[in-house]
């Protein structure tokens, strides 16, 4: 069997899924979420990637290379808001995001 | 050859004096010893002169109407940009400007303010002006991540970091969206440019269209959704409104939304134009869902900014009645709409910010403000001209804005949203006429608490910002035309 286009855009959809849902049913930690957001990201890559290749097309890598900068730059400053929550809070977990309600 | 290659900055200036002007302030403030609020207001005003030295440069650019394509089609100009990227810009300033005399009071005192507002203006006049998927994502996100970290500015309180965590995570995720979206549509169309995928949209559409582009164009809506906040993807609104400091509630209220609703605009208009009934019918719903959500969930609230949330999630339901109109009417009345919201949202936040207790923080819950009128009367009298707006009453400005957003909605046929649209109006003017009433005939407290809205601090530039929005909203009605001109060259330049 050759591994074709679909494979890929089927594991991207599967990996892009498996993020969704990890943001959403997660109650436990914060840094889940954010490890979730970057497999949702990741999963984009493996489509842009795989469509680029099956273009032949090299606009797709490009937009792959951008999303990969921005995504460090999303999780840096991820990461520093949660640096500073814990610090005002003591806890990270999803449950006690809950100082604001209604 | 090399000449082709070398991007033409001329055609950005206003972007390149922006960013020239951020980064000489983050080097500045980076050498002082000391940060306190009087820096971080001396930076506000600077960054006030370079927004407004932007502007002046954009309309030099702009005199002669030249249309124009540069950097290999990612960045395109004509009217309607050109008028989306005024309004970004004024917006800015003027939230700058309301915001000076409560840096310290509010505890901003990191200089990074004026820095990241100037940083997230040229996030938002890139969404605007991108003619590419890949300009797109860059200008969401510098938008994006400038706000997150302003919503967080105040590091000790707890409030306003739990607003960053719940901003930062949606925010992101509706990025994710939007980029699974754009790979679909990448590998769809092989090609991220509107032009392009307008072009391979009408020659599929012929032969029927891939399912993928329906997908890709949901997937795309619903992370445009997350920014404009409406209802069901507006979950962090009520939350980061109430959490963060005024000022920068009011800037993440004000210039943002209105760049979202552009590009919302520009996105269904420019690639996805042919797929008119896949897309008329989600936003119809959208539409709806947050203009009924808008009216009866902002009933209960007592935080004000919390009821603003729940009134700008209402508002941008009337916007999406336009959109959703999809024809000339529909983006004239867009064009207003948002111009006017600016305006209002910008007014009610000065009047707010300008009302100060003993403590650090000004007005917080509804209660606060009962018998400002007889303390403060021109405030009580300017805060009443808006809420009177909001709830769209006449011959205020709001009227006129949702006036034309329904007369559009009529005549694209949608009586029955143009009828929700009437009665949620009715259920808002409730919430709104409350506030007035609170400051015309609620007795000042005997024993006024800490936060108690009792003292007014301005400053020279917010008494003009304040007038000015003051007296727009009062006095549209007579002198409507320039608006509607403007509103009409934009329309004319999006082609529908």
């Amino acid at each position: 069997m050759t591994i074709g286009l679909d494979h890929y855009l089927i594991v991207a959809a599967l990996l892009f899924t498996i993020g969704g849902i990890g943001t959403f049913l997660n109650r436990k930690n914060v840094i889940v979420i954010l490890m979730s957001i970057e497999l949702m990201l990741l999963a984009v890559n493996i489509n842009f990637v795989a469509f680029s290749q099956y273009l032949g097309d090299m606009l797709g890598q490009v937009f792959a290379l951008f999303v990969l900068t921005i995504a460090a730059a999303e999780s840096a400053i991820g990461l520093a808001i949660l640096v500073v929550y814990f610090r005002n809070r003591g806890d990270i977990s999803v449950e006690d995001l809950n100082m604001m309600k209604g | 050859m090399i000449e082709a290659y070398i991007p033409d900055f001329y055609r950005i200036l206003p972007e390149v004096i922006l960013i020239l002007a951020a980064l000489g302030m983050l080097i500045e403030g980076s050498f002082r010893k000391i940060t306190d609020s009087k820096l971080t207001a001396r930076f506000c005003r600077n960054a006030i002169v370079a927004i407004v030295i932007a502007v002046v440069v954009l309309c030099i650019q702009h005199k002669s109407g030249e249309n124009w394509v540069t950097f290999e089609g990612q960045i395109v100009q004509d009217d309607f940009i050109f008028l989306a990227k005024l309004l970004i810009l004024v917006g800015s300033a003027a939230v700058l400007a309301i915001s000076i005399p409560s840096l310290a009071k509010e505890q901003i005192l990191s200089f990074e303010y004026a820095v990241l507002v100037l940083f997230a203006t040229v996030g938002m006049l890139l969404m605007v002006e991108a003619n590419d998927f890949i300009s797109l994502f860059v200008g969401l996100e510098m938008q994006g991540l400038s706000l997150y970290v302003l919503a967080a500015i105040n590091r000790d309180q707890l409030s306003s970091s739990e607003a960053a965590l719940k901003y930062f995570v949606l925010g992101a995720i509706s990025t994710c969206l939007y980029l699974y979206g754009t790979s679909l549509l990448y590998g769809f169309a092989g090609s991220t440019s509107f032009d392009v995928i307008g072009a391979v949209i009408r020659v599929e559409s012929a032969v029927g269209l891939p399912l993928g582009f329906i997908i890709a164009l949901v997937f795309i809506i619903a992370s445009l959704a997350f920014k404009v906040s409406a209802v069901p993807f507006h979950m962090w609104t009520p939350d980061v409104y109430q959490g963060c400091p005024t000022a920068i509630t009011a800037f993440i209220a004000a210039a943002p939304k209105v760049a979202g609703m552009i590009v919302f605009l520009r996105i269904l208009v420019l690639p996805f134009i042919l797929m008119y009934g896949e897309w008329q019918a989600i936003i119809v719903f959208l539409s709806f869902a947050s203009m009924v959500l808008g009216a009866f969930a902002a009933l209960r609230q007592t935080d004000i900014k919390r009821l603003l949330a729940y009134s700008s999630i209402g508002q941008m339901g009337y916007v999406l009645l336009g959109v959703a109109a999809g024809n000339d009417d529909g983006i004239q009345a867009v064009f207003v709409y948002i111009t006017l919201y600016l305006v209002m949202i910008i007014g009610t936040f000065g009047c707010l910010l300008s009302l100060r207790g003993k403590g650090h923080f000004g007005v917080q819950n509804l209660q606060d403000l009962s018998g400002i009128s007889t303390l403060h009367p021109k405030i009580a009298f300017i805060l009443a001209a808006f809420m009177f707006s909001l709830a769209g009453i006449p011959p205020l400005a709001g009227f006129f804005a949702k006036l034309y957003v329904f007369k559009a909605a009529i005549s694209a046929g949608l009586f029955g949203l143009a009828i929700i649209g009437v009665l949620t109006s009715v259920v808002a003017s409730y919430y709104y006429l409350k506030i007035v009433k609170i400051m015309y005939f609620d007795e000042v407290p005997a024993a006024p608490t800490i936060t108690f809205g009792q003292s007014v601090v301005v400053s020279p530039e917010m008494i003009v910002v304040l007038n000015a929005c003051g007296i727009i909203i009062l006095f549209f009605f007579i002198y409507p035309n320039p608006l509607l001109e403007m509103a009409q060259r934009a329309a004319l330049a999006l082609p529908i």
